[in-house]
């Protein structure tokens, strides 16, 4: 049974004179223990996927069902079952710690010594701060009590809606170590995260983009389908070769990435060292490259 | 001086474009004009009050006239007996007595004296006072004209009587209000607040995807204010009794039940104003706004409601506070037992039903 | 890039009671620069830009701001800088042409300076059917062009980005880095902060705070180098690890 379907899901919202449809048609699937990424930027539709799956909010079309209980009729059961971090944080700024803790393990009615082993790797680095209200941690501290109390009552699905947004580099990356570690105990995860880089990190991602899904796969499955050959270009001035690149007729997309400029060609078979006499630059660096998420993410986008 | 401008045209531009501003800003400046303009008045109109006519002689009958005649006067032809005014008080069916003695214009023509008593209800002193000064300057009237026919110093004394609270302590109207208040804002308003912070805040949507009943939440987040309304109701009516001698005529239990209920009454409101408010900040307009104000206003503690305009009196049956009040003060005040607040009790238990029941159905157990 | 300083910032300090949140830094920035200001969250970054924006008063030391003296001209320096944040800029209740009258008035332009640069700003941005829009109806990504731009209506010397491209799609956001590299080919100094270390790459220079301090400053190629890593976000991984206050 596949811990999470979602089938033709469309929502559209009214406000304010506008009508806003977050998700046009979007279907996927999660199997059990998975590490799925919803992968894409703000107003891609991810919050309202999310809350339509953990029964806080009806589609306007479509199914979907978490665990084989559908999120319309069934919401009471999910509810039980389900672990939610939404987009803020949303712990009681003025409760400590392990009161934070010791509520939520009480509104699923069990203890936090029940499912103790279950958060301990995550909690004991926070454990020092117990009695430290909530409010006055840092953003990475209250990332980690935030899973902690999603954890606390052993779902088998846990929704995580931009756990990484806000916060440091350095705690992002503890955060994907400590979920990987989580998947070991057989508990589905499905994160969304509009970090590119991060979407590598997922056993499948399904890429969004204004309600509508541009693919889905494992990201290695991504990138082998990108299909075009990439190429990357680095000199000394940068900018100035961005200009050149985007003002050749034989390019088909230039964007910058970092230290290098990625370069898609019309013609699948452009020889390079045309571009390069073209160019006639002193310092050049060309190199054929295997695309990252989130070139196939933008190439995708211009695609749609 | 043009960024002093650029800034201003700003600033009108979101104005116009929130309509709860623009309410604020012209609605309400508007309906309290017209309210305390028109509606909300001391003067005292179409009061009911009794004349017990011992005397039946031309004098007394000419006072009578006069008194009939006036507008301010309403009189009760069926209460006829000294038995019948004790009971006429107490429901609040008059709320002043002119009683002539037996042989008034005898005693006037003879002894160039006599009495006419007037009781007055004092539970509310403002408008005791007000009726007893209008009949006084009526009989002062007559005895104006009659001294100015014949030149003969005619004297007729006004006794006053004051009922229920004869030091005329304003406190004895005010407590029951007081309470009103702070039961109102302490309940209604906090309630509220505190379940929309819940809702701003976020943490809502997390204890939604619990297994929890909804209604658990709201109940539990009800507890402590009802809690501290029971503090605050002790403290003020142990005030009341030991510092501003104001006594407890009644039934202390019958007190205290209908004070817990008014509580209960208040704090299902706040339910109500809850589900209806997206933001704390709506959630403290509302309960100002449509609870607080209208409680002061429509309540009959300030202002009597028997002198508003018909429609005016007609929304204040709404106002729960309205009948919170008439109990309070026939308990509190008049010492009157059960059987003579039953019908408001009943009204205030419905008004709870009614709100808890449009809140239980208006609980979002979803987000939208 | 020229020789010219904009910034010149020497042992500025910052204290909050006995939390010094900012600790004795010392950097210059050169005319025409596209200058990378990184660092963790707690670092001390938010608290730096907003004393050289002149939003926030040091405690101690100096610094020069367009040739103004911070803790002397603060006001004038107002006048030559732009400001732009990620949590906002632009009015969401006012239109799109409303949004860019409105500062424009209060960065002082006459109405003929509004009116020419508004025509040009809608047709670069591509906005002209959307100038009556409420800023709330625009997708994010073009909500953060607007603000850039408007950010630049005064033509400042320097402008100040505050984490500008933040949740917006990949796309969008090489557009965004495309107005700054137009900014700073204009000869306007840039200086953003970013939590996007791809972007650090794009920078002249880059500075990066430690608990306070500036623990790093050169160009992306220098600190690669100097750190031995393959890419920015390595540098910055060993230096963040170092902090003391992010672990809290």
């Amino acid at each position: 049974m596949k811990a999470v379907v979602v089938n033709s899901v469309a929502k559209t919202f009214k406000a304010e004179k506008a009508v806003v449809t977050a998700l046009h048609d979007v279907s996927f699937e999660a199997a059990q223990g998975e590490l799925f990424g919803l992968i894409g930027p703000d107003g891609a539709g991810k919050t309202t996927l999310f809350r339509i799956l953990t029964t806080l909010m009806i589609a306007d079309k479509g199914t979907a069902s978490v665990d084989g209980f559908d999120v319309v009729k069934d919401f009471k059961e999910i509810r039980k079952r389900v672990g939610y971090m939404p987009g803020r944080f949303s712990l009681y700024q003025d409760l400590t710690v392990s009161e934070n803790l010791a509520f939520f393990a009480t509104l699923f009615n069990t203890s936090i010594e029940e499912n103790y082993d279950l958060v301990k790797g995550i909690y004991s680095q926070i454990e020092r701060f117990k009695d430290r209200k909530a409010g006055a941690l840092s953003g990475g501290m209250k990332q980690k009590l935030a899973l902690s109390c999603a954890l606390i009552h052993r779902p088998s699905v846990l929704f995580l809606d931009e756990p990484t947004t806000g916060v440091d580099a350095v705690s992002r990356k503890e955060f994907w170590e400590l979920l990987r570690d989580l998947q070991k105990q057989n508990i589905t995860i499905v994160v969304s995260t509009p970090y590119m880089d991060e979407a590598s990190l997922c056993d499948r991602v399904a890429l969004i983009q204004e309600g509508r899904i541009l693919d889905i796969d494992s990201p290695t499955g991504i990138t082998k389908k990108f299909g075009k050959t990439l190429w990357a270009f680095k000199a000394d001035d940068m900018y100035k070769l961005m200009m050149d690149l985007e003002a050749m007729p034989e390019v088909r997309s230039c964007f910058p990435f970092g230290s290098e400029h990625h370069v898609l060609f019309n013609d699948p078979n452009q020889s390079t060292d045309a571009i390069v006499k073209k160019l006639n630059y002193v310092n050049l660096s060309v190199q054929k490259i295997e695309p990252s998420i989130e070139d196939c993410f933008m190439d995708l986008m211009r695609s749609k | 001086m043009k960024q002093f401008i650029y800034f201003i045209r700003k600033e009108f531009y979101h104005l116009w474009r929130d309509p709860r501003t623009m309410f604020i800003l012209f609605g309400m400046p508007l309906m309290q004009i017209l309210i305390f303009g028109f509606a909300l008045t001391n003067e005292v109109k179409n009061t009911r009050i009794a004349i017990l006519d011992n005397a039946k002689d031309d004098a007394s009958r000419a006072i009578i006239h006069e008194l009939e005649a006036s507008r301010y006067f309403d009189v009760q032809e069926d209460v006829r007996s000294n038995a019948d005014l004790e009971p006429a008080f107490r429901t609040g069916k008059i709320k002043m007595a002119v009683v002539f003695p037996d042989r008034f214009q005898d005693e006037l023509l003879h002894a160039n004296k006599a009495p006419i008593q007037l009781i007055g209800d004092a539970t509310d002193p403002n408008v005791a006072n007000t009726l007893t000064y209008y009949a006084s300057a009526i009989i002062l009237d007559y005895q104006e004209n009659l001294k100015g026919r014949e030149q003969i110093p005619y004297t007729i004394n006004t006794e006053m009587r004051m009922l229920y609270n004869p030091q005329m302590k304003g406190s004895y109207n005010f407590v029951p209000g007081v309470m009103a208040m702070v039961l109102m804002l302490v309940c209604a308003m906090m309630t509220s607040i505190s379940i929309v912070r819940e809702k701003e805040l976020g943490t809502m949507e997390v204890i939604l995807v619990s297994p929890i009943i909804p209604i658990r939440v709201v109940i539990a987040k009800m507890v402590p204010y009802f809690l501290l309304s029971t503090v605050n109701i002790a403290s003020i009516l142990l005030l009341s009794v030991f510092v501003l001698d104001v006594p407890i005529q009644g039934n202390l239990v019958l007190l205290v039940a209908e004070c817990l209920l008014f509580t209960v009454t208040v704090l299902a409101l706040g339910l109500l104003i809850s589900s209806a408010a997206d933001s704390q900040q709506t959630a403290m307009l509302i309960s100002l706004m449509g609870l607080f104000l209208p409680t002061v206003m429509l309540s009959g503690f300030m202002f009597p409601v028997e002198n508003m305009p018909i429609p005016l009196q007609v929304i204040s049956n709404i106002v729960p506070a309205k009948w919170f009040y008439y109990i309070v003060k026939n308990v509190m005040i008049k010492g009157l037992g059960f059987t003579y607040v039953w019908k408001e009790t009943l009204i205030l238990v419905g008004m709870t039903a009614f709100f808890m029941t449009v809140s239980i159905k208006k609980f979002k157990t979803r987000l939208e | 890039m020229s020789e010219e300083k904009v910034i010149s910032v020497k042992d500025l300090t910052k204290q909050f009671g006995s939390f010094t949140a900012v600790d004795h830094i010392t950097f210059d920035v050169y005319k025409g620069e596209i200058f990378g200001f990184l660092g963790a969250n707690g670092a001390g970054k938010t608290t730096a830009m907003r004393m050289l924006c002149g939003l926030s008063f040091p405690t101690s030391g100096r610094a020069t701001v367009a040739g103004l003296d911070l803790f002397k001209e603060a006001e004038v320096i107002k006048r030559r800088i732009g400001y732009m944040s990620q949590k906002f800029s632009l009015y969401e209740d006012l239109a799109v042409k409303e949004n860019i009258r409105f500062y424009g008035g209060i960065y002082g332009l006459t109405d003929r300076q509004i009116k020419t640069k508004m025509e040009y700003l809608l047709h670069q941005l591509k906005l002209e059917d959307k100038a009556n829009t409420l800023v709330r109806s625009l997708p994010l990504g073009w909500k953060q062009k607007l603000s850039f731009s408007v950010a630049m209506l005064h033509e400042p010397q320097i402008v100040f980005l505050d984490e500008p491209t933040g949740g917006v799609d990949p796309i969008t956001r090489r557009e965004f880095w495309n107005l700054i590299y137009q900014a700073a080919a204009g000869g306007t100094t840039v200086f953003v902060t970013t939590h996007y270390m791809d972007e650090a790459e794009y920078c002249n220079r880059v500075s990066i705070m430690v608990d306070g301090r500036v623990d790093a400053l050169g160009s992306p190629d220098e600190l690669k180098r100097q750190f031995h890593a393959e890419d920015m976000g390595q540098v910055f991984l060993q230096l963040a690890r170092k902090a003391v206050r992010s672990a809290d």
